[in-house]
């Protein structure tokens, strides 16, 4: 469990993420290979901050990164997920703190002599030189023996499927054989820790879902640990076996996909990964198998129960718009909470409508409904009265 | 239209008139069989013939290529050197001054240019009894601190242009940094530097005002020996040595052109394909 708690999760909370590891385990082979818990950590951040100019970037950042994962720093622009990641590269010297690669302290160290290799954003492939001497510049550069630089470039390149692309120049390939170019250039030093930053950015859509698939396959088949910089949260989720959220210089919360997008800690990751409907509320009354928020817009609402919350305490009822169901009747049971409103905006998107329904008190819910079945005509349409409800357990009850 | 456009085609023509027709005009008389200028006598090519049996001004000529080619050698190599620490320096105080402090022999009239240097020789002469005596060796000198400072704008401003990432590729690729130089930077400036070359090469064998300054008894670069002559009155046999040196820079101007044409094509479709 050391690698789940680092973050701020609450510790009352590990039995439910200890159930859930279960379960992604067994489902998820990826994640169990890579998820020891007894391991030594094979990247140490320790206490690390950048300040540019009296700025704080990157602030008091902890981190441990196992060997062999795929761990992903999702933030937004300007966040300081770039800086951090060159703080592991040693493009920056750190204001405060260390950084540990397989036990060996690396703060300091300039670039070349890191057992680490970055891929940046704009992929930085030298244009003056072939594909083949791109990939062979590093291993040149360590004084590896010329024929098997011949050898391990090519086998790299077969890697990232570009065998017969040896002569080309760059300014020959397109988009995405720059990005696997980079890609091999990196990883055909064997390094111990791959960055990648915002590797897929410059991709279009199909590509870049194409790619994410490849890289979990490289990354597999090679075992090095790779971090991966990223603004997509559907990138991060997919890729990484953990996710760090990063905001203003600060990890808000660590964990692996599931737990970071089904457990957020905070309203701040709920809100950019994925999509929420945040209610705002104080806690009325706690009883054994639920609380009650006294919500701002509905009134008296069922949660489940949640460690750590008080009567009169200020929360907010954070609800995924998948979990909330969309019909046109009301549902009553002992455990679902019904609201009634109308519809105001529907969004098509072919697997699934996203409803924007407006209830009596002019708050706006969100809901995203599967269209499991075929039909020609929407089955609810703007204006049309409908009832949206959801399950105790679907709420997330959020203190900060 | 119709007449706008007789407009702008005499415009045309009035301006090109003024820029070439001085050219044209002396280029024409170097073939003049006659010995007075403005007297055409038919074609012939006797004053050439004189030029190559003129052992000053083909010495002369020689100086000024030796001069030309060893002081743009140096200055490409320093002016580069000056370009990349500017750009590598990072931020520090005072940083825009020292960036306009290479820059000033641009515009530094070259009288002053070549006074202030004649005095640095004349000063290190009498502390250190060096230079012995100026020539050949003051010009290269002179040459190079002023073309210097063209060359490192030229590379300066080219390595503005250059994607920092790819250096820190190299390096993160396991590169020390002056490898890093040598492999990355210094083949995507190249371009620059040559251009900077070129300028510095031209601009040393057109000088004559700072190597009036810097020289001494012996050394005479071509300019030099064509602005004595003149004085004298306008000999024909430096029509023929003018034509011959537009010619040789008219074939060199339009090589360099047609290969920066090239250059910017092929950057533009990298620029293109990495978009």
């Amino acid at each position: 469990m050391d690698a789940s708690e680092i973050g701020t999760m609450t510790i009352p909370m590990n039995e439910k993420i200890d159930n859930l590891l279960d379960d992604a385990t067994t489902g998820n082979a990826r994640l169990g290979n890579r998820h020891d818990s007894n391991a030594q950590p094979f990247i140490r951040i320790e206490n690390l901050s950048k300040e540019f100019d009296g700025v704080t970037v990157v602030d008091s950042v902890n981190l441990d990164i196992y060997r062999g994962e795929l761990f992903a720093i999702l933030g937004g622009s300007g966040c300081g997920k770039t800086t951090l990641l060159r703080l592991l590269a040693g493009f920056e010297t750190p204001s405060t703190g260390r950084v540990i690669i397989d036990g060996i302290d690396m703060t300091g160290l300039p670039p070349y002599q890191r057992p680490v290799n970055m891929m940046v954003q704009s992929y930085a492939v030298f244009p003056h030189m072939t594909v083949e001497k791109n990939v062979a510049y590093g291993l040149k550069k360590d004084g590896v023996d010329k024929t098997q630089i011949g050898e391990q470039v090519s086998q790299m390149l077969s890697l990232v499927q570009l065998s017969g692309y040896e002569t080309r120049k760059p300014h020959q390939l397109s988009g995405g054989q720059l990005q696997r170019v980079a890609l091999a250039r990196a990883l055909v030093k064997k390094p111990k820790v791959l960055l990648l930053d915002e590797p897929l950015a410059a991709l279009d859509k199909k590509l870049r879902e194409r790619t994410q698939f490849e890289l979990m396959n490289i990354q597999d088949q090679l075992g090095i640990t790779f971090v991966v910089v990223t603004h997509d949260q559907e990138e991060a989720m997919n890729l990484a076996t953990r996710i760090a959220v990063m905001d203003d210089g600060r990890f808000v919360q660590t964990g692996t996909p599931t737990h970071v997008y089904e457990y957020p800690t905070n309203r701040f990751v709920a809100d950019f990964v994925g999509t929420t409907n945040m209610f705002e509320g104080t806690v009325s009354r706690i009883a054994d198998e639920h609380l009650l928020i006294d919500t701002v817009d509905f009134g008296d609402i069922k949660a489940s129960p949640t460690p750590g919350t008080n009567v009169g305490n200020q929360v907010w009822l954070a609800v995924r718009p998948e979990k909330i169901t969309i019909s046109k009747e009301s549902i009553t049971s002992e455990t679902t909470t019904c609201i009634k409103g109308v519809v105001t905006d529907l969004g098509y998107y072919g697997n699934r409508t996203i409803y924007r329904v407006t209830t009596e008190t002019s708050a706006v819910i969100e809901i995203s409904a599967q269209n499991q079945f075929r039909a020609s005509e929407p089955i609810l349409d703007s204006e049309d009265e409908v009832f949206v409800s959801w399950d105790l357990n679907s709420g997330i009850v959020l203190k900060e | 239209m119709r007449q706008r456009s007789t407009f702008l085609f005499t415009t045309l023509a009035f301006g090109y008139a003024f820029l070439y027709l001085p050219i044209v005009i002396l280029m024409v008389y170097s073939f003049n069989d006659s010995r007075i200028q403005s007297v055409w006598n038919g074609f012939s090519l006797r004053w050439y013939a004189s030029l190559l049996d003129n052992a000053q001004v083909i010495d002369a000529a020689l100086l000024s290529l030796q001069i030309a080619l060893i002081s743009a050698t140096i200055a490409t190599v320093l002016g580069t050197l000056a370009g990349l620490s500017m750009t590598h320096m990072g931020r520090f105080k005072g940083r825009l001054l020292f960036t306009g402090l290479i820059a000033a022999p641009l515009i530094m009239p070259e009288v002053i240019t070549g006074l202030s240097l004649l005095l640095v020789f004349v000063s290190t002469e009498q502390l250190i009894g060096w230079p012995e005596s100026r020539g050949t060796m003051t010009i290269i000198i002179a040459h190079i601190t002023f073309s210097m400072a063209f060359v490192a704008v030229i590379v300066q401003s080219r390595l503005s242009t250059v994607d920092k990432s790819l250096e820190e590729a190299a390096m993160d690729l396991g590169g020390r940094p002056y490898r890093v130089a040598i492999d990355v930077t210094l083949p995507l400036i190249a371009p620059a530097m040559v251009a900077g070359w070129l300028l510095a090469f031209t601009l040393s064998l057109d000088d004559l005002v700072i190597a009036s300054f810097v020289s001494g008894p012996g050394a005479n670069t071509l300019p030099m020996v064509i602005f004595s002559k003149v004085k004298l009155g306008v000999a024909p046999d430096i029509n023929a040595l003018a034509t011959l040196i537009i010619t040789v820079i008219g074939i060199g101007v339009v090589i360099a052109g047609f290969v920066m044409q090239r250059r910017e094509r092929a950057r533009i479709t990298e620029y293109q394909a990495t978009r």
